[in-house]
């Protein structure tokens, strides 16, 4: 019972401020433009970074899992040769 | 590893570290900028996956109607580069876009046919790792069918409207935005032909590992 009071004096000190925090109403249509905002815009040099980041991160990885699956295949086989004479 | 693979990778690692530098020094496109650079490693990606899958086909053709079981291993390779590379080109080609064009993605037909032939390597390599037994006949005729679409790709551009570069650009481009992408292109095919190597050599290895697993149980 005491939880429920503090709850509810909370919930009526915050009421004003919730009422004013309310979201803008709906628009009632929408307003075409043929260019992104620029202030909305992504700078050139993060996707150029981004680009570039990304190929060498996933070719390196590649060449990585490439030299482990070899190294792991290459021991087995040593392993299975020495078994089989 | 042999020399040549050993060369080859030594090489492409100097060149892909001195990319940065000879891509910095091409000059800004008129119309695109600074994100137009992004070509110089979008481009060499996506010629590698097309060369992939056209390595994969003509494998796969050797392995189905000549019978070659050392192709089996060389198509296996080409397929997963096909995969890598074409991934790379189509993450990389979105970043572009999206300032080059103020989208990620448009379903024209060079875009559209690219993941297809992307999907098509994937399941390719989904049906090799769970297909079971004769999945490496299945997957060969998927490759088969993976190859036919790359003229349909590379002439794409060509004969439907898009918003895509067409193949005309890079005949014409003037020699300070061709020298880094030739570099590029360069450093790129000799990471595949080093790379196309290592993955056949662990599928024969692979291929060995099974057979000595049955000749042990035989025995």
């Amino acid at each position: 019972m005491r939880y429920f009071r503090v709850f509810l004096t909370l919930a009526l000190l915050a009421a004003p401020v919730l009422a004013g925090a309310q979201p803008q109403p709906s628009p009632d249509e929408f307003q075409p433009i043929s260019q992104v905002p620029v202030e909305e815009q992504i700078p050139a040099i993060n996707l150029v970074a981004a680009a570039y980041a990304l190929v060498w991160l996933a070719l390196l990885g590649y060449v990585w899992s490439l030299g482990r699956r070899l190294q792991k295949t290459e021991s087995e086989l040593t392993r299975l040769e020495a078994k089989d004479r | 590893m042999t020399t040549a693979v050993k060369v080859q990778l030594g090489l492409a690692a100097a060149m892909f570290a001195a990319a940065p530098w000879v891509i910095n020094a091409a000059p800004y496109e008129a119309t695109m900028g600074l994100v137009y650079k992004i070509y110089f490693f979008h481009m060499p990606s996506a010629w590698m996956f097309l060369l992939g899958a056209i390595v994969a086909g003509v494998a796969s053709g050797r392995f189905l109607f000549g019978k070659r079981q050392a192709s089996d291993a060389t198509a296996v390779a080409a397929a997963e580069l096909a995969v890598v590379f074409g991934l790379l080109a189509l993450v990389t080609g979105p970043l572009w876009a999206r300032k080059a064009w103020g989208v990620w993605w448009v379903w024209d037909a060079r875009l559209t046919s690219s993941l297809l032939v992307f999907l098509i390597f994937v399941a390719y390599l989904l049906l090799r790792r769970f297909g079971g037994p004769g999945a490496d006949k299945l997957s060969a005729g998927l490759a088969l069918f993976g190859m036919a679409n790359v003229p349909f790709i590379y002439v794409s551009v060509n004969y439907w409207r898009t918003l895509h570069p067409k193949t005309s650009v890079v005949p014409t481009l003037p020699v300070s935005m061709g020298i880094p992408l030739w570099f590029c292109v360069f450093a790129f095919l000799l990471l595949f032909l080093a790379l196309l190597s290592l993955r056949a050599t662990l599928e024969r290895q692979r291929a060995r590992v099974d057979a000595l697993y049955l000749s042990l149980d035989e025995a």
